[in-house]
C-alpha cells in the first residue's frame, strides 16, 4: 500500500509540475490528463472506487478532451522549437506555491483540523445510488436541469453563430 | 497436491480446470510472494489469450473479406495461410521505424502504448468463465466505461503528435464519433444495471443463470433486452471505428487517419488496440445480455463455462467480419445524425421501457407494453430523422 501510494504521488504531482511548466500547451493539458488519472488512481487507493471511476470517466474521457480541443480550435500553430520549458513558469509556479500557502494555512488554523479522522465510511456504489436516489433526489434534478440548459444554451450559441454567416 | 490428484481433479472438473491450476500454482510459490504470483497469474492469461485471438481474427478477416468480395485471401504463408499473423507480426518488427522530422516526438512514441494499455485493463472486469474474472469489482461495469474512454486521449495524442493534416482530421472524426456513440452505449447498457441492481459483471452474469422452458433467462430474450442489445452492438461498432463506422480512417477521404504516420511495430500495436477493444466491447455485449459464460440450454451446462463464453466470442467477430464485407461507410453527418437523433433518444425510451418492464406485474402484458414503447420509439424515430429523405435515381456527374 505505501509503494503505490508513492507511485501514485509521484505520478500526481510530477503531472501537476509539468503541467505548469511546460511550453507547448497541448503537453500541459495531456501532463493535466495524466494528473487527473493519478487522482483516479489515489481514490482507488482509499477504498472510493466509483469516485475514482467517475473521475477517470469524467475528466480523463471528457474534460481532457475537451482542454486539449478547445487549445487546439482557438489558438493558432504556433508552435516554436525553443526551450521545452516555458521561461515565465517560475511566476506560475510562485502563484501556484503562494496558493497553496494560503490554502493550507487557512486549513491547518480552522477547527476541523482539531477533529479526529472520521472512521473509515461505506462508500459502496450501492450506498452512493441510494443516497442520490433518496436523500439528495432534489439536489441531483436540479443539477441535471442546469446542465441540460447549459448544454441547449451551448448548442443555440453555435447555431446562431452559423445562421449569420 | 501431487500432479495426480491435480490431474484427476482437472479432468474431474473441466469447468474449473484452469481455476484449480492456478490455485496449484499459487500453492507452489513461497507463502510471501503468493498474493503477487496469484495476480500475475490473472494477468498473463489475458495478455496471451486475446492478443492471439487477434492474431487468429486478422486471417480470418482477410479471409472472410476475401471469400466475400469472391477471391482467396491469404493461402501462402503456412498450410492454407494459416501462420500469416507470425509473418505480418515479423514484417512488423523488422520494418524500418519512420518518425515524421516535425513529429512530437516524445508523444508520437508514447501514443500507440496508451492506446493499447486501457483496452487491455478492460479485460480485467470480464468473467471468462465460471469464477474466471481477473478482479471482481463492486463497479465492474462502471470500470470497463472509466479506462474505455481514456483511449480517446491516446488517439488525440497520435493525430496531433504527427503532424500531419489527415492525422489531424482523422482524430477529430475518431474522437467526435467516439464520445458521440459513447452515450447511446452506457445508456443500453444502464438498462441491465438497472435489471440486476448491480455494477458487478459477475453478479450480472449470476443473474441470467436460470432456464424458463425453451429459452435460457437472458437479458436479451426481453424487449428492453434485445433493444438495447442492438443498440450497444451499433454502438460498439462505432466506438471500434469499425466499418460501417470507419470514417476516421477513410481511406479515400484521409489515408489512414490519425495513424497514417505510424509504421512498423507501432503500426501493429494501432491494429492491436482496434481489436482488442472491439474483443472488449463484444465480451462486455456477451456479459450484458446474453448470459455471460452461461450455456444456451440447461441441458448443455455440462461443456466448460469458458467454451460458451469463447464460442460467443468468436461468433461476434465473425458478425463483425461479414458486416465489414457487406455494409458501405457512412457519411460524417449520417454518423452524428444517427448518433444524436436515433441512438440517444431511442436509448432513453429504452430505460423507461426497462423501468415499465420492472414495475409491471409478471405475464404477456408487460411483454405486450414494453414491445409496443420501444416499437413505437423506433417507427417515430424513424420516421422523424429519415422522412424527409426522397430517393431518386442516382444521377452519375462525372463517371459516364
Amino acid at each position: 500500500m505505501e509503494l503505490a501510494f508513492v507511485i501514485t504521488a509521484v505520478i500526481v504531482l510530477g503531472g501537476a509540475v509539468a503541467a505548469m511548466s511546460l511550453r507547448n500547451l497541448v503537453h500541459c493539458a495531456l501532463c493535466l490528463a495524466l494528473t487527473f488519472a493519478g487522482l483516479a488512481a489515489m481514490y482507488l487507493l482509499l477504498q472510493a472506487q466509483f469516485v475514482a471511476f467517475v473521475q477517470l470517466l469524467v475528466y480523463v474521457g471528457a474534460v481532457a478532451v475537451l482542454v486539449v480541443f478547445a487549445i487546439l480550435l482557438t489558438r493558432g500553430d504556433d508552435t516554436t522549437h525553443q526551450s521545452v520549458f516555458s521561461k515565465t513558469s517560475f511566476i506560475g509556479i510562485s502563484v501556484a506555491t503562494l496558493a497553496l500557502a494560503c490554502i493550507l494555512a487557512a486549513a491547518l488554523s480552522s477547527y476541523v483540523a482539531d477533529r479526529l479522522p472520521p472512521g473509515k465510511p461505506e462508500a459502496s456504489v450501492k450506498e452512493i445510488g441510494t443516497q442520490l436516489m433518496t436523500q439528495y433526489v432534489l439536489p441531483l434534478e436540479a443539477v441535471g436541469l442546469l446542465l441540460t440548459a447549459a448544454m441547449i444554451g451551448a448548442v443555440i450559441i453555435a447555431m446562431q453563430e452559423r445562421k449569420a454567416k | 497436491m501431487d500432479i495426480g490428484t491435480l490431474l484427476s481433479r482437472i479432468f474431474g472438473d473441466p469447468d474449473q480446470a484452469f481455476v484449480t491450476l492456478k490455485h496449484w500454482l499459487v500453492d507452489l510459490a513461497p507463502p510471501a510472494i503468493q498474493p503477487l504470483v496469484s495476480i500475475m497469474l490473472s494477468i498473463a492469461p489475458i495478455l496471451g489469450v486475446f492478443p492471439l485471438l487477434f492474431a487468429i481474427t486478422t486471417v480470418l478477416e482477410r479471409k472472410g473479406l476475401g471469400r466475400i468480395q469472391n477471391r482467396l485471401g491469404p493461402n501462402r504463408v503456412g498450410p492454407y495461410g494459416w501462420l500469416q499473423p507470425v509473418a505480418d507480426g515479423l514484417k512488423a518488427i523488422i520494418k524500418e521505424d519512420v518518425v515524421p522530422r516535425a513529429a512530437d516526438k516524445v508523444v508520437h512514441f508514447l501514443a500507440p502504448v496508451v492506446i493499447v494499455v486501457p483496452v487491455l485493463l478492460v479485460y480485467a472486469v470480464l468473467p471468462v468463465g465460471r469464477n474466471m474474472v481477473a478482479i471482481d469489482i463492486d463497479a465492474g461495469v462502471l470500470f470497463f466505461f472509466a479506462v474505455g474512454a481514456s483511449t480517446e486521449l491516446a488517439i488525440f495524442m497520435a493525430g496531433w503528435a504527427s503532424r500531419n493534416k489527415y492525422s489531424l482530421l482523422g482524430a477529430m472524426r475518431a474522437i467526435a464519433q467516439m464520445i458521440s456513440y459513447e452515450v447511446p452505449l452506457i445508456l443500453s447498457a444502464v438498462t441491465v444495471v438497472m435489471m440486476t441492481g448491480s455494477l458487478s459483471t459477475m453478479k450480472i452474469v449470476e443473474a441470467q443463470g436460470t432456464y424458463h422452458g425453451l429459452l435460457p433467462d437472458w437479458h436479451v430474450f426481453t424487449p428492453w433486452g434485445l433493444a438495447g442489445f442492438l443498440m450497444f452492438m451499433v454502438a460498439a461498432t462505432a466506438e471500434a471505428n469499425r466499418s460501417p463506422f470507419d470514417i476516421p480512417e477513410g481511406e479515400s477521404e484521409i489515408i489512414a487517419g490519425y495513424f497514417v504516420e505510424y509504421s512498423g511495430f507501432k503500426f501493429a500495436l494501432f491494429f492491436l488496440g482496434e481489436y482488442l477493444g472491439l474483443f472488449a466491447a463484444s465480451g462486455l455485449a456477451i456479459t450484458l445480455f446474453l448470459g455471460g459464460w452461461h450455456a444456451p440450454a440447461e441441458w448443455l451446462t455440462w461443456v466448460p463455462s469458458y467454451v460458451w463464453f469463447f464460442t460467443k466470442l468468436v461468433l461476434f467477430i465473425a458478425m463483425f467480419i461479414w458486416v465489414r464485407g457487406t455494409l458501405p461507410r457512412v457519411r460524417m453527418d449520417q454518423l452524428m445524425n444517427f448518433a444524436w437523433k436515433f441512438m440517444l433518444p431511442l436509448a432513453l425510451v429504452n430505460i423507461l421501457a426497462a423501468a415499465l418492464w420492472r414495475f409491471l406485474p409478471v405475464g404477456p402484458a408487460r411483454w405486450v407494453i414494453t414491445s409496443v414503447v420501444i416499437l413505437g420509439a423506433y417507427l417515430v424515430l424513424a420516421r422523424v430523422v429519415g422522412g424527409e429523405k426522397h430517393f431518386t435515381k442516382r444521377e452519375y456527374r462525372f463517371a459516364e
